[in-house]
């Protein structure tokens, strides 16, 4: 009871503070009427938010003591040998679960997909060699219009601009990347920031080679290995894909088709970052996270090592563009805002850093979860500005740790190990 | 030629009077990052909530009659100040004191978290569209000289001016002379020491977020008085642009807040004039990252040697 | 003969402070030499000067005479000058054998490509580097800690890792900044043959910084002393042991 008493006065300050919060922006509501804005008391959300505040203040040093107790899940390790079955039989789920599910689903799902590419993209970034990458939407529009452009002005493919997607954000990234990676920390966030603005500014004013604010539209989608997905055949002797194999037209069927090559796509992704970061790449990366200057003492060129990273977070981030794009049909830049680059950074950072089943199960979250609560979409921003808040504060560490695969040496010093 | 001077006389003291506004906002942003170290990437929108705080005491006293003008613009500006210093000082409480000695990038984190936050809580509260703002201080003073020279000067652009000019006076003099303002120059000097030596640095450091929340929301009040609108985002373009000018003046420096804003306005008004409006921001941006590359410290900051 | 370090003039100011003012030095092959003086007097900055990470004020140092005054630490380490550093700067949280296997950067396979598709001449690149960070483990006594994070090991071994670190770089000069700072005596007796054999085994010259007498007399073939950044002796042990200049500077005579 004493320390219900000691919280009072700290629980009146708070609510009190709460009030000179919520009323100028939720309390007195301002309206138009006409020419005249007025202003229309709500001082019903005044009143619940102290309250809950102050009630808050008072639980909260006994709310302190029980979850001090409690302790998120890590991933539960899993043997060996039992591994393999485990990813297979996950694979095996991954493809055939579509054919059983509805459309929007999937849909959902392969959008689920594009972030996971684009969390593991950044992931190596930020996770692996430890830069604040808050620019990263900027590669990724470079390979949505890349894409566009390459079909309007030459009529190629999905697949035939895939790679030039990439290799094209990629060059932004080793261009953008080569003056700003010395700048420590803080600012190397700024200028990433500042140059996906510009990029982003620079794709609504170009008008003649980017359409401008209303962007490319009529773009493609992938075909199959050359043949289209569509009702009717696209030129006058071609074929479709369900004319070509006797099959029934089911829009269904370029759903599912677009899903399995975002898994498709997602899954390259996981396998090309789980090679990186068991390289010597992949060490120096860690080595410069831990120790700019002992890296240095041993010859490592930081820029170098940095520019790397940056470079293949830019090419990956290419892909998912590209995808986006096609699986869109239309971009504009409208996509490609900071917030996105703030969404795709969350991923990575709520995820847990450099931990690759984190940002894959955070990407999935990040994507399904809006989805599921749809009569809160309103309050979609802002409670992802606060989970971002509270996460920082309460596990930065993210949901699921990187555990570290370390290169291991058998114990018995005649065997001579191999590198795991 | 007979139209050039004025012209130019218009463009910088339009310039002046939107660098004064960068200025404002710029002193928060390198307060902060000289006394903690981190980019308190929210106080561009702690400027627009006090844009928002002034609007809703202006609808809430009305334009009509019983009030002078300067009363109501001084009681928007006092209004203003305490609820965005409450604010300033719930952001600080609750998103970057826990996280004093975090590594830097879960800071900014945190910090980006609460930008979008503060966007997204007054969109909901107010709605997201513009809103407009009556016009208190219509009308100008009109300079002829001959047939072809007019500069038109809006008074409520003057009123930044001028609003900004006494601010940032007081705000040297309080700094120089007073207590807290030498214990803030202490601690942003060597946090350590001066916690050593007695001062409160916590306090310290609260009251340097309070009061750069301060200067921005004056900042936020005369700006909306000056364009007559404002909606939930202009938070975001104003505080990257504000840091910009943090960092060409040298961050961590007052002075070089001040510098830089005014700099940085009047770049970008003539950009705007004399290239193209739609460019103007990349100006801003380009700006920055020409200044982080060749002179990162800024015009009145002093280099800094690694310490091995 | 020629010398394998040579430094000439060398100056560094910081604003109004001058850190180190006219220091000579020249190393010759395989030698051990030592830099002796209290403490300000500008011994590590002589060292962030030669190893790159300080740009000096004034002053020439080159390196089998190929000037390297002025250029990035990192140039300076690949071309085989290196050093460990006062607080010992290992990669915590990898384990012993990756900070020697992250150290053989340069020398193993670059390729991208190689490294994803695991072709032969990746996975022999690896074995050769994994090959010589079994080596040195084995050479420092490291072994039974090769799984071990570097940052739990005992302060004594993580000196030896970090001199591990730097030899398997296969320096010319090896800069030791304070390598007996916080060892116990039979640890030091270690190091000092350890240094020995660095020296006789691999041939480097090596500079090092040191406090204890004892080690430096014992291990040092020639010893420089300075002094508020200026030398005031160099000579042999014996030499310099017996100079009052030295002898005043430590026992603060004014």
């Amino acid at each position: 009871m004493h320390r219900l008493r000691l919280q009072l006065g700290p629980a009146l300050l708070a609510a009190l503070v709460t009030a000179l919060v919520v009323t100028p922006i939720f309390g007195l509501h301002l309206e138009r009427a006409g020419m005249r804005t007025t202003l229309v008391p709500q001082w019903d959300y005044v009143l619940w938010a102290c309250a809950i505040v102050f009630v808050w203040q008072l639980v909260r040093p006994a709310v302190r003591g029980v979850t001090r107790t409690w302790s998120l899940p890590s991933l539960p390790t899993v043997p060996e040998r039992h591994r393999n079955g485990l990813i297979l039989a996950m694979l095996l789920f991954a493809v055939s679960w579509p054919f059983f599910a509805g459309r929007n689903a999937v849909d959902i799902a392969t959008l689920a997909m594009i972030y996971v590419m684009l969390g593991l993209g950044l992931n190596i970034v930020v996770g692996f060699a430890g830069l604040l990458d808050l620019g990263f939407v900027g590669f990724y529009a470079v390979g949505a219009y890349t894409y566009a452009l390459l079909y309007h002005w030459a009529g190629w493919s999905f697949w035939e601009a895939l790679p030039l997607s990439g290799a094209m954000s990629a060059l932004f990234g080793f261009a953008l990347g080569f003056p700003v990676l010395r700048l420590r920390g803080d600012y190397l966030a700024i200028v990433t920031l500042g140059f996906g603005e510009i990029i982003r500014l620079l794709l609504v004013n170009l008008t003649d080679w980017t359409g401008g604010p209303d962007g490319i539209s009529s773009i493609p989608k992938p075909t199959v290995m050359g043949l289209p997905m569509t009702r009717s055949p696209l030129t006058e002797d071609g074929t479709t894909f369900h004319q070509f194999f006797g099959l029934e037209f089911n829009s269904m069927h370029m759903v599912i088709f677009l899903y399995l090559m975002a898994l498709l796509l997602a899954v390259v992704t996981l396998l090309i970052s789980n090679r990186l970061i068991r390289m010597p790449i992949g060490r120096a990366w860690e080595a410069l996270r831990e120790d700019e200057i002992a890296c240095r003492s041993l010859g490592l060129n930081p820029m170098k090592i940095k520019l790397s990273a940056f470079t293949l977070g830019a090419m990956f981030a290419g892909f998912g563009g590209a995808f986006f794009a096609a699986r869109q049909g239309i971009v504009n830049p409208e996509s490609f805002t900071f917030i996105e680059s703030a969404l795709i950074l969350a991923i990575v950072v709520l995820g847990g850093m450099g931990s690759q089943i984190g940002v894959i199960v955070a990407a999935i979250l990040l994507t399904v979860l809006p989805e599921l609560a749809r009569e809160f979409s309103e309050y979609r921003m802002l409670i992802f500005g606060l989970v971002m808040i509270l996460m920082m504060v309460w596990r930065p560490q993210g949901l699921l740790p990187m555990k570290r695969h370390h290169v291991q040496v058998p114990q018995a010093p005649s065997a001579k190990g191999d590198a795991a | 030629m007979s139209d050039l001077l004025p012209q130019l006389i218009q463009q910088l003291f339009n310039g002046l009077s939107l660098g004064a506004i960068y200025a404002l906002i710029a002193i928060g942003y390198t307060m902060v990052y000289g006394i903690i170290g981190m980019i308190n990437f929210a106080h561009g929108d702690i400027y627009m909530i006090g844009a928002y705080v002034g609007l809703v005491t202006l609808s809430a006293v009305g334009t009509q009659g019983s009030l002078p003008i300067w009363a109501v613009i001084g009681l928007m500006l006092v209004v203003a100040v305490i609820i965005t210093g409450v604010y300033g000082l719930a952001v600080e409480q609750v998103a970057y004191k826990p996280l004093r000695n975090s590594p830097r990038l879960v800071a900014l984190i945190s910090a980006i978290g609460m930008s979008i936050f503060l966007q997204n809580w007054v969109a909901l509260g107010q709605g997201a569209r513009d809103m407009a703002v009556p016009s208190l201080l219509p009308g100008a003073i009109n300079f002829h000289m001959g047939d072809n020279f007019e500069v038109f000067i809006p008074y409520a652009r003057m009123l930044i001016i001028v609003v900004a000019v006494v601010l940032m006076v007081l705000l040297t003099l309080y700094i120089k002379h007073s207590r807290m303002g030498r214990a803030s120059r202490a601690c942003a000097q060597d946090m350590h020491m001066a916690s050593m030596l007695g001062i409160n640095t916590n306090r310290v450091i609260s009251f340097t977020f309070v009061l750069g929340a301060i200067l921005a929301a004056v900042g936020g009040v005369l700006i909306a008085l000056a364009v007559g609108k404002l909606n939930p985002f202009i938070g975001f373009i104003a505080g990257i642009k504000a840091f910009t000018a943090a960092v060409l003046g040298g961050i961590g420096s007052i002075p070089g807040a001040m510098l830089g804003g005014v700099i940085l306005g009047v770049a970008e008004t003539f950009a705007a004039a004399y290239i193209s409006s739609e460019y103007k921001d990349i100006v801003a941006f380009g700006l920055l990252v020409l200044i982080l590359l060749f002179r990162p410290t800024g015009l009145l900051g002093k280099p800094e040697v690694e310490k091995v | 003969m020629s010398h394998i370090l040579e430094v000439k003039d060398l100056s560094m100011r910081f604003g109004g402070l001058l850190a180190v003012d006219g220091v000579q030095l020249a190393l010759k092959p395989k030698e051990i030499f030592a830099i002796i003086g209290p403490n300000g007097a500008g011994k590590t900055t002589v060292f962030n000067c030669i190893s790159g990470f300080y740009k000096p004020t004034t002053g020439q140092i080159a390196l089998e005479s190929q000037s390297i005054a002025g250029l990035g630490s990192h140039s300076v380490a690949q071309r085989g000058v290196v050093r460990t550093f006062q607080n010992v700067r290992l990669f915590k949280r990898m384990t012993a054998l990756e900070n020697l296997l992250v150290a053989q950067h340069r020398r193993t396979s670059a390729s991208v490509l190689g490294g994803l598709f695991n072709t032969k001449s990746y996975r022999q690149s690896e074995r050769d580097a994994m090959d010589r960070a079994l080596h040195w483990l084995d050479f420092m006594g490291l072994r039974e800690f090769a799984n071990r994070e570097a940052g739990n090991l005992a302060y004594g071994h993580q000196r030896r890792l970090e001199i591990a670190r730097c030899m398997i770089t296969e320096p010319k000069v090896l800069m030791l900044d304070e390598p007996a700072a916080g060892l116990n005596p039979q640890e030091k007796k270690d190091l000092q043959g350890l240094i020995d054999r660095l020296r006789n085994e691999y041939g480097v010259a090596v500079l090092l910084i040191e406090h204890d007498m004892g080690l430096v007399m014992g291990v040092s073939e020639r010893i420089m002393v300075m002094e508020h950044g200026k030398p005031i002796a160099e000579g042999t042990p014996e030499e310099v042991r017996n100079n009052e200049r030295v002898i005043k500077a430590y026992l603060g005579e004014a």
